[in-house]
């Protein structure tokens, strides 16, 4: 092959090389376009419709019957203490499983499977865990009740403190578990009072989070905490909460009722991402503080 | 002889402090311990109750449970075909979706964009991850399925709905709910979690093996797909399987816009169920136990298939770690 033929096939091949590298560079932008045009278009959705059905009834008058006016006092009051309950089951014993596998199980066969499963149980469809719910409380006490929705929703929290509690614990230096075994400082109270408050920004950041999931979360609470119309603290009895009022009332053909539902997914998530932005500047600034 | 009584004292309490602080070391041993066990506990009593709740419509229908599409909830004859079906296209469609955008944003944000601007994209699109799945359903439901019914549907109804092999896949009613409706929804929500543990692991290719290749002559995209891909491929094999575990279990989003119809069609275009729609439309109305009992073989078989793909997930993932030196 002459110098001149081979030049040229050299160009192609670096022409088509070039083309090629091209086209996947536009594509791999135009990719995280695309992701930004969702994320803008469902914020802007919900901000646009929500902002406009915002009213000050909101928050002073319960959920209205059909045509009639309203607001959603008692799902935000059911959501508040459906979750802060979910929170105090699930937090301590994540908290304490975390413990376990940073501090005693380490990387022993018991604490390999505890991750294992945990991260599972982390990514578990959230319709299963209340069918389990359903299944042991639901059905042998008799009704629906808020404290199975908690109980529910504990399942969610149980995994993500978990999680996060081992992983901020294994940050803690081992320089600080010797020192306080050195003093005699017996090894339950080493980890409570002094691993605990090294690691403690961490853990919130864990119980926020698993508290920005459960606030949106509809499926498990259909089935236990159920819906409730009226102004309801008792826990035991069936009780209204943000989502499934959303859910039941968008699903509707009543103007009034979606509108409601519109309000409602506003403000949940306007708390949702209010709670993801601090947990993250929480983690930012321990970050640098450990440095 | 004052002295050694003391001591022996100072010694005495030294030891009872000594037993004391083993025994509080021990019991908070145990109560963490507990705990952790509770895990594993937990998911396994998951599984057991969901196979006990449903034990009835496994006694009663047996195999045809799995390969009986019929759903009659007057005549009490449950099968899990059609929403088993729902559950595999809705998640399939969004995969073949998520999947290659995921790949791209991982490449745009680890490679391309310019470094001040990585980490508010990356944080902007895990963002996604955090919007409750409920919004996606009701922004599916009164935004994207009108759009989804007057201009995309009649447009494939119109180009691909006619051609050979894939046309009927593409025809149908303009109604806008419908499985390929749901299977989009469902990539926009996974796309988050995809492209945030892609990107994590392409960090972790060693800038020796990235610079080498660009030293040889390498373009960027040779780059991604000969080095780094090839050196990520089990955590993002690990990372889209994560993906399917959430689009598979995925239940309000997907109940909003898939039309809740218990019927076998090929059309994509056609409302359909899923495992998870049906149980959240119905279970509240399931009237006779044997009905109940069929959503609960449901969720017993949701549990399984997600899994199973989240194990496969975690495998893939953990041997990356390994690779790490973690």
């Amino acid at each position: 092959m002459s110098d001149v033929a081979r030049q040229a096939v050299a160009d192609r091949l670096y022409f088509r090389r070039r083309i090629v590298n091209g086209v996947g560079l536009v594509f791999a932008t135009l990719s995280t376009g695309f992701g930004l045009f969702w994320l803008a278009w469902i914020l802007w959705t919900t901000f646009y419709t929500g902002i406009s059905a915002l009213n000050g009834k909101l928050f002073t008058m319960m959920t209205p019957p059909p045509g009639d006016e309203g607001g959603l006092l008692n799902a935000f009051a059911g959501s508040a203490m459906i979750c802060l309950l979910a929170i105090l089951i699930g937090a301590p014993i994540g908290i304490a499983a975390g413990t376990y596998l940073a501090e005693y199980a380490k990387k022993s066969r018991l604490g390999e499977a505890i991750r294992f499963f945990n991260d599972i149980l982390l990514s578990a469809p959230s319709i299963v865990l209340g069918m389990f719910v359903y299944t042991v409380v639901v059905k042998q006490v008799g009704h629906y009740s808020a404290f199975s929705g908690s109980l529910a929703l504990a399942l969610i929290v149980l995994p993500v403190v978990v999680r996060t509690t081992d992983e901020m614990l294994k940050l803690v230096p081992g320089a600080m578990r010797e020192a306080g075994l050195s003093l005699g400082v017996p090894q339950w109270k080493v980890t409570v009072q002094i691993l605990y408050r090294a690691a403690l920004p961490g853990i919130v950041t864990g119980v926020l989070l698993a508290l920005a999931r459960i606030s949106g979360e509809t499926a498990p609470l259909l089935f236990t905490a159920f819906d409730n119309q009226f102004w309801s603290t008792n826990v035991a009895q069936p009780m209204a909460s943000v989502p499934v009022v959303i859910y039941k009332f968008a699903m509707s053909a009543d103007a009034g009722w979606k509108s409601l539902a519109w309000a409602g997914a506003l403000i949940v998530t306007l708390f949702v991402l209010a709670l993801s932005l601090i947990s993250r500047a929480i983690l930012l600034r321990n970050k640098v503080s450990n440095d | 002889m004052a002295a050694s009584a003391e001591s022996l004292a100072i010694a005495q309490s030294d030891e009872q402090r000594a037993r004391r602080d083993g025994r509080k070391d021990r019991l908070f041993r145990r109560t963490v311990a507990g705990a952790g066990v509770f895990v594993l506990v937990m998911l396994a009593g998951v599984a057991l109750t969901t196979l006990w709740g449903g034990r009835e419509a496994f006694a009663t229908f047996g195999f045809k449970f799995l390969v009986s599409s019929e759903w009659d909830t007057i005549g009490k004859q449950f099968g899990a075909l059609a929403p088993v079906y729902g559950t595999l296209v809705t998640a399939a469609i969004a995969m073949i979706i998520a999947v290659p955008v995921s790949f791209g944003i991982a490449l745009y944000l680890t490679e391309i964009a310019p470094t001040w601007l990585r980490t508010p994209v990356a944080s902007a699109i895990e963002l996604l991850a955090g919007i409750p799945s409920i919004i996606y359903g009701m922004w599916g439901l009164f935004v994207f399925v009108p759009i989804m019914g007057k201009y995309v549907i009649p447009w494939l109804n119109d180009h691909i709905g006619e051609w050979p092999l894939i046309g009927p896949l593409f025809k149908g009613p303009p109604l806008g709910l419908g499985m390929l409706t749901a299977g989009i929804v469902l990539a926009i929500m996974v796309i988050p979690f995809i492209s945030s543990v892609m990107r994590e692991v392409f960090l972790t290719v060693p800038t020796r093996l990235k610079e080498s290749a660009y030293a040889l002559g390498s373009t960027t995209w040779e780059v991604a797909w000969d080095i780094v891909l090839p050196y990520t491929r089990t955590a993002v094999i690990g990372g889209i399987f994560l993906g399917l575990g959430r689009a598979l279990g995925e239940t309000m989003a997907v109940t909003f816009v898939l039309g809740n119809v218990h019927r076998l069609s090929l059309s994509l275009l056609e409302p359909g169920n899923s495992i998870a729609a049906t149980i959240a439309n119905e279970f509240a109305e399931a009237d006779s136990e044997i009905f109940r009992s069929s959503l609960i073989a449901l969720a017993f078989l949701l549990f399984v298939v997600t899994f199973i793909v989240l194990a496969i997930a975690k495998l893939m993932l953990r041997q990356m770690e390994r690779k790490e030196g973690k």
